[in-house]
C-alpha cells in the first residue's frame, strides 16, 4: 500500500526582521575588543567569525562536545552556550591567550610531549578545560582528572595522553596526583 | 659519532603540535577571507518523496539574505553521472545536491540559504518553508533479509568473496564441535570533531580556492572541476589541517558543492559549515547482519568455516566493503564458504569508516572463534595458534611477512593471560565480575602511486611537499622524519607541506596506505635531491667525494660523506653555497613494485586482550585494561603510531559498548543525531590501555617496509571486549553494542 501526504516545514507568513547590531566590547585575552554584534551571536561565533580568533573550535554548537571551551573569569565555559553580549565586563581567555608557539603554556607543552591529540580539533578546548580544572583545585587523583575532563570529547581517542599531560602539570603545581 | 639525523622509528613529537595546541592551525571553516558570505543548508524532514515547492520569497526579503538555492533555481550543471563520480564512488548514480525534486533520504540537503552573516543565514534557513509530498519509505534491513543481492559493480578496492573451497557444508555437519550464530551491529557515523565545512574564496578572475575538509584534495578538485566546468587552475583545493576524518572525508561532501556553487553564482566568497545533526546525513558504517558457522575437528583444528554478511546500501549506489573475505585467510581452513550481499534502503549511501568491512567482519568472526573455542574446550589463544595460517588460502600466496604468532605470545604475556580461569563468572573483584577476552584481526598493506617535490635552499632548509593529508594520523611528522633522515638534515631544517592541489599529486588518505605510498615518494625525491647534491659537491674545489658514486656516500648529520671513510665529508649547506645556486629542486613519484608484490599477500595483523569489570547488579560494563599487540611492518614514529593504536582501542570500546545510530523507521530518520545521544567514550571511560608493536622486516610491501597503522589497531578490539563480557557474565551478546539491557 502506498500512502502519500504533503508536509510543510518552516514558518508561514512574513518573517520577523533580524535584530539590529550594536557595539559590544569584550575583554579577550586582556585586550578590549569592540565588535559589531547582534544580540543573538554566541560568544563562540563572536570569537571565530568577528574577532578572527579561530583557535576556539565549534564541534556541535549545542554544548555537547566541549570543543568551544574558553575561560570566563578563570572558569571554563562552553562558549557556544553563552551569548557574546552577556560577557561584557568579563575576562575571556581563549587558547590564543594562553601561550604562543614560541612561548607555550606548560599545558600546551605537556599536550605535545604526551601526544595528547591527533587531529588537534578538540585540543584548544581540552587545554582550556584543563586550565579551568586546575583553577578549580579539584583534580587530586587520576580518576578525578578523567571524570572532570569528561565534558571534552575527543573522537581520535587521545584520552590516555590527555590524562598524562594534565596529570604532569597538576603534579608540578601541587601535591602528586594519586593513582 | 652518533647519527643524530636518524629519525625513522624514533618517538618524535608532532611537528604540527605547536600550531595545534595554540589554535594557530587553520581548519576549513577558519579561513576568514574578506567579504565572506555564509551558507546554511536546509535538510529534508522526510525520507522519501517529492519537493512540491520551496517558498523562498519571504526569506529573501529578510535584510542580509542574499540567495536561496534549491533545485528550482540551481544553475545548469554537468549532466552525466561520471561528472559527479569521485575516486571512491561506488557503482551507481552519485547523489547530486539540489538536482531535482526527488527526496531519496532523510536529511537530504534541499536548499542553501546564503546571507551576509552566519546568524542571519541560520535564522532564514530555520524558517524557510518547503512543501513535500511524502511517499512510503523502507529503512529497516531486518525486513529485507530475503532481498539481498550480490553487488555487480562495487567500488575501487572491493573484492567479491573468493569462491568456496573444499566441502564447507559436509565438513561442518561432520565436525566434532559446531557453532552457528547471527551477529548484528547497527549503523555508525564517523563523527569527526570538526564538522564538515568549506570556505570558498572567490577570486576576481572567476577562479576559486576551496578550503575544504577532505581526505583528498585532488579528489575534491576533480569533483568540482567536472561539475562546474572549471579548469584545474581555476579550482584550487586546500586542506592544511583536518579535524578528524575516519573515512568521512574520502568522498567530497555536499558542503563543498554548496559552497562552490554559491560562490560562483554570487561571485563572492562563501562558507558553508554543516551542523552536527547534518554530520549524520552523508554516509555511515552500514547496519550489517552476519551469520557464521564454525566446526572443529577433535584436534582443535577448524573443520569448516562459513561467513555470510548482508548490509544496507542506498537506492542509488551499491556501496561495498570487504566484510567476509578476511575470514578466508585469517585462519587455516580447507573448507570455507563466504557470502556477501547488499539490500537497498531509502538511506544515504554508506561510506568507508575506519577499517571498513574488516571492523565489521572481525566482530562476527572473532566472537564466533571465541564461542567455538569455548564449545571445543580450548583456550582462545591456543585455538587460534592451532589454526594459524602460514599462507593466504584466499590468494594461494605466501605472506610478505607475518608475525601474528608473536602478537599472540607477546600480547598474552604482557596481559598476564596465563592467569585466566577459563570458566565464565569465575573471576571477581568485589561486586564486579571480571572478564578476560581476546580477539585479533588483519588489514591490507597497500602502496599507491604518489608524487613528491623537494626544494633545498642556500640556507640549508629543505621543503618537501605532496598533496596528501594529515587527518590526525601524523603525516606531517613522519614525512618530515623520512626527509630529514634520507638527506641527513636536522629535523628542524625540514618542512613538509601537504593538502594543496598546487602540490604534486597523492592518493586519498585512507586504507592505511599513506605512510607506505607518500613515504616512499618522499624517500625517492630525497634520493633524487641527494644525487643532485652529490653532483654539486663533486664540483667543489678539492672535493673528497670526486670519484664517489651515489651508493658510496651517505647523508648524515648535515653532511655527505663516504660510507667507508666517514671523515671524507662535505657539509650540505656548503655544497649549495659553493654551487652559487639559490636552490636545488627535485620532483619524482613512487609506484609499487608490482612484480614483487603480486607474488605475495601483504597484511598487517594484531591480537587484542581486554579486561572488563561488570557490575553484577547493575550490568554496567567498564573496560579496565586492554593490550593491543600489532604487527604492521616497520614503525616510523613510535609516538604517533602508538597514539593511532590507542585511538583505535577507544574506537573498539565504543563499538563494543556505546556506538550506534538508531533509526526511527516511522520517519526513516536517525533519532540520536547529536553528540549527546550518539554515545562515544569520554575520558572517564578509558583506563589502562597498552600498545605493543611487533616489528616486521618486509622488503616486499615497499622500500620503507611500512604497512600502515590507521586501521589495524581497531580490529579485534570490539570482539575482545564482547568476549570478555561473556567470560565475566556467562552471557553471550551477539548484537553490538553491549548495553545494560542485554546483560540484565
Amino acid at each position: 500500500m502506498s500512502t502519500s501526504s504533503t508536509t510543510k516545514r518552516g514558518v508561514m507568513g512574513a518573517p520577523a526582521a533580524p535584530p539590529p547590531t550594536s557595539t559590544v566590547t569584550l575583554n579577550i585575552n586582556g585586550v578590549d575588543t569592540r565588535l559589531q554584534l547582534a544580540p543573538w551571536t554566541s560568544l563562540l561565533d563572536a570569537l571565530r567569525e568577528y574577532a578572527d580568533l579561530t583557535g576556539t573550535k565549534k564541534g556541535c554548537d549545542h554544548g555537547q562536545c566541549g570543543a568551544c571551551t574558553v575561560l570566563v573569569n578563570g572558569k571554563r565555559v562552553n562558549s557556544c552556550l553563552t551569548l557574546a553580549v552577556m560577557q561584557e565586563g568579563n575576562e575571556i581567555t581563549t587558547i590564543e591567550g594562553l601561550g604562543t608557539q614560541e612561548k607555550l603554556h606548560p599545558l600546551q607543552q605537556a599536550f605535545i610531549d604526551h601526544d595528547a591529540f591527533q587531529c588537534g580539533y578538540c585540543t584548544p578546548g581540552q587545554i582550556c578545560s584543563a586550565v579551568g580544572l586546575i583553577n578549580e583545585g579539584k583534580a587530586h587523583t587520576e580518576d578525578e582528572i578523567r571524570e572532570l575532563m569528561s565534558g571534552n570529547l575527543c573522537r581520535c581517542g587521545a584520552y590516555v595522553g590527555i590524562l598524562n599531560a594534565v596529570k604532569e602539570v597538576v603534579d608540578s603545581r601541587s601535591n602528586e596526583v594519586k593513582r | 659519532m652518533s647519527q643524530y639525523t636518524n629519525y625513522i622509528g624514533k618517538p618524535t613529537n608532532r611537528v604540527d603540535g605547536p600550531a595545534k595546541v595554540t589554535g594557530a592551525a587553520k581548519y576549513a571553516a577558519e579561513f576568514n577571507v574578506p567579504n565572506l558570505a555564509y551558507g546554511v543548508v536546509v535538510s529534508s524532514p522526510i525520507a522519501k518523496g517529492k519537493i512540491i515547492k520551496v517558498y523562498s520569497k519571504p526569506v529573501l526579503k529578510i535584510p542580509g539574505v542574499l540567495a536561496v538555492f534549491s533545485h528550482e533555481n540551481v544553475p545548469n550543471l554537468a549532466w552525466f553521472d561520471r561528472n559527479y563520480k569521485d575516486d571512491v564512488a561506488p557503482g551507481g548514480s552519485p547523489f547530486r545536491p539540489l538536482h531535482d525534486n526527488e527526496v531519496k533520504f532523510s536529511q537530504q540537503p534541499i536548499a542553501l540559504v546564503v546571507a551576509d552573516t552566519f546568524e542571519v543565514a541560520r535564522y532564514a534557513a530555520s524558517i524557510l518553508e518547503i512543501e513535500y509530498e511524502e511517499e512510503d519509505h523502507e529503512t529497516d534491513i531486518e525486513l529485507k533479509r530475503t532481498e539481498g543481492f550480490m553487488p555487480g559493480r562495487g567500488k575501487s578496492g572491493w573484492m567479491p568473496p573468493p569462491p568456496p573451497r573444499g566441502k564447507p557444508d559436509k565438513e561442518w555437519k561432520k565436525a566434532a564441535h559446531r557453532i552457528e550464530h547471527e551477529y548484528i551491529h547497527g549503523a555508525q557515523h564517523h563523527n569527526p570533531m570538526e564538522m564538515f565545512a568549506t570556505t570558498t574564496e572567490y577570486h576576481p578572475d572567476g577562479s576559486i580556492t576551496a578550503y575544504d575538509k577532505t581526505q583528498g584534495v585532488y579528489n575534491a578538485q576533480q569533483y568540482i572541476s567536472k561539475i562546474f566546468g572549471l579548469s584545474k587552475k581555476q579550482a584550487r583545493v586546500v586542506t592544511e589541517y583536518m579535524g578528524g576524518g575516519f573515512g568521512s572525508g574520502l568522498r567530497p561532501q555536499y558542503q563543498l558543492f554548496m559552497s562552490v556553487m554559491a560562490a560562483l553564482e554570487l561571485k563572492r566568497s562563501v562558507r558553508v559549515t554543516l551542523t552536527r545533526q547534518q554530520m549524520f546525513s552523508f554516509g555511515h558504517r552500514p547496519y550489517t547482519l552476519q551469520y557464521v558457522k564454525l566446526g572443529t575437528n577433535p584436534d582443535g583444528t577448524l573443520a569448516a568455516l562459513q561467513h555470510h554478511a548482508l548490509h544496507e546500501t542506498s537506492r542509488f549506489e551499491e556501496y561495498t566493503e570487504n566484510v567476509v573475505n578476511w575470514s578466508g585467510m585469517l585462519y587455516q581452513c580447507d573448507n570455507v564458504k563466504l557470502g556477501y550481499q547488499l539490500a537497498e534502503l531509502d538511506v544515504y549511501t554508506p561510506l568507508d569508516m575506519r577499517a571498513p568491512g574488516a571492523a565489521t567482519g572481525s566482530i562476527a568472526l572473532e566472537i564466533a572463534m571465541d564461542e567455538m573455542a569455548f564449545e571445543a574446550g580450548l583456550d582462545p589463544v591456543d585455538f587460534r595458534i592451532r589454526n594459524y595460517a602460514e599462507t593466504d588460502q584466499n590468494m594461494k600466496k605466501p605472506f610478505s611477512s607475518k608475525r601474528l604468532r608473536d602478537c599472540y605470545h607477546q600480547g598474552a604475556a604482557k596481559f598476564g593471560w596465563e592467569k585466566r580461569n577459563p570458566r565464565p563468572r569465575s573471576m571477581r573483584d568485589g561486586n564486579m565480575l571480571v572478564g578476560w577476552g581476546m580477539a585479533g584481526g588483519v588489514w591490507d598493506a597497500t602502496q599507491k602511486k604518489s608524487a613528491a617535490k623537494a626544494t633545498l635552499t642556500a640556507d640549508g632548509r629543505l621543503e618537501v611537499s605532496s598533496a596528501t593529508s594529515d587527518i590526525g594520523t601524523g603525516t606531517y611528522t613522519i614525512m618530515t622524519q623520512i626527509a630529514a633522515q634520507y638527506l641527513g638534515l636536522p629535523i628542524e631544517a625540514v618542512t613538509f607541506k601537504l593538502g594543496d592541489t598546487d602540490l604534486p599529486e597523492a592518493p586519498l588518505e585512507g586504507g592505511s596506505w599513506t605512510a607506505a605510498s607518500v613515504g616512499t615518494a618522499v624517500k625517492n625525491v630525497c634520493e633524487e635531491m641527494g644525487k643532485k647534491l652529490l653532483k654539486q659537491a663533486q664540483k667543489m674545489k678539492g672535493s673528497p667525494l670526486k670519484k664517489a658514486k651515489f651508493d658510496d656516500v651517505e647523508f648524515v648529520n648535515g653532511q655527505i660523506r663516504l660510507r667507508l671513510d666517514p671523515d671524507q665529508a662535505v657539509v650540505i649547506r656548503d655544497v649549495l653555497q659553493a654551487s652559487g645556486k639559490e636552490k636545488l629542486e627535485a620532483e619524482t613519484s613512487a609506484t609499487p613494485n608490482m612484480l614483487k608484490q603480486m607474488q605475495h599477500s601483504m597484511h598487517s595483523h594484531n591480537a587484542v586482550f581486554a579486561e572488563v569489570k561488570v557490575d553484577e547488579d547493575l550490568g554496567t560494563v567498564h573496560v579496565t585494561r586492554v593490550v593491543n599487540a600489532v604487527a604492521a611492518g616497520r614503525i616510523l614514529n613510535l609516538k604517533t603510531a602508538r597514539s593511532q593504536v590507542l585511538g583505535s582501542i577507544v574506537w573498539g570500546i565504543s563499538m563494543a559498548l556505546m556506538e550506534e545510530t538508531i533509526m526511527d523507521h516511522k520517519f526513516g530518520r536517525y533519532m540520536n543525531h547529536n553528540y549527546a545521544e550518539y554515545h562515544i567514550p569520554v575520558n572517564a571511560d578509558v583506563r589502562d590501555l597498552q600498545v605493543l608493536f611487533v616489528e616486521e622486516e618486509d622488503e616486499v610491501v615497499n622500500p620503507l617496509g611500512v604497512k600502515g597503522i590507521g586501521e589495524i589497531g581497531l580490529l579485534g578490539v570490539a570482539a575482545a571486549i564482547a568476549n570478555a563480557v561473556f567470560h565475566a557474565t556467562g552471557k553471550r551478546v551477539r548484537t553490538l553494542p553491549v548495553m545494560i539491557d542485554k546483560l540484565l
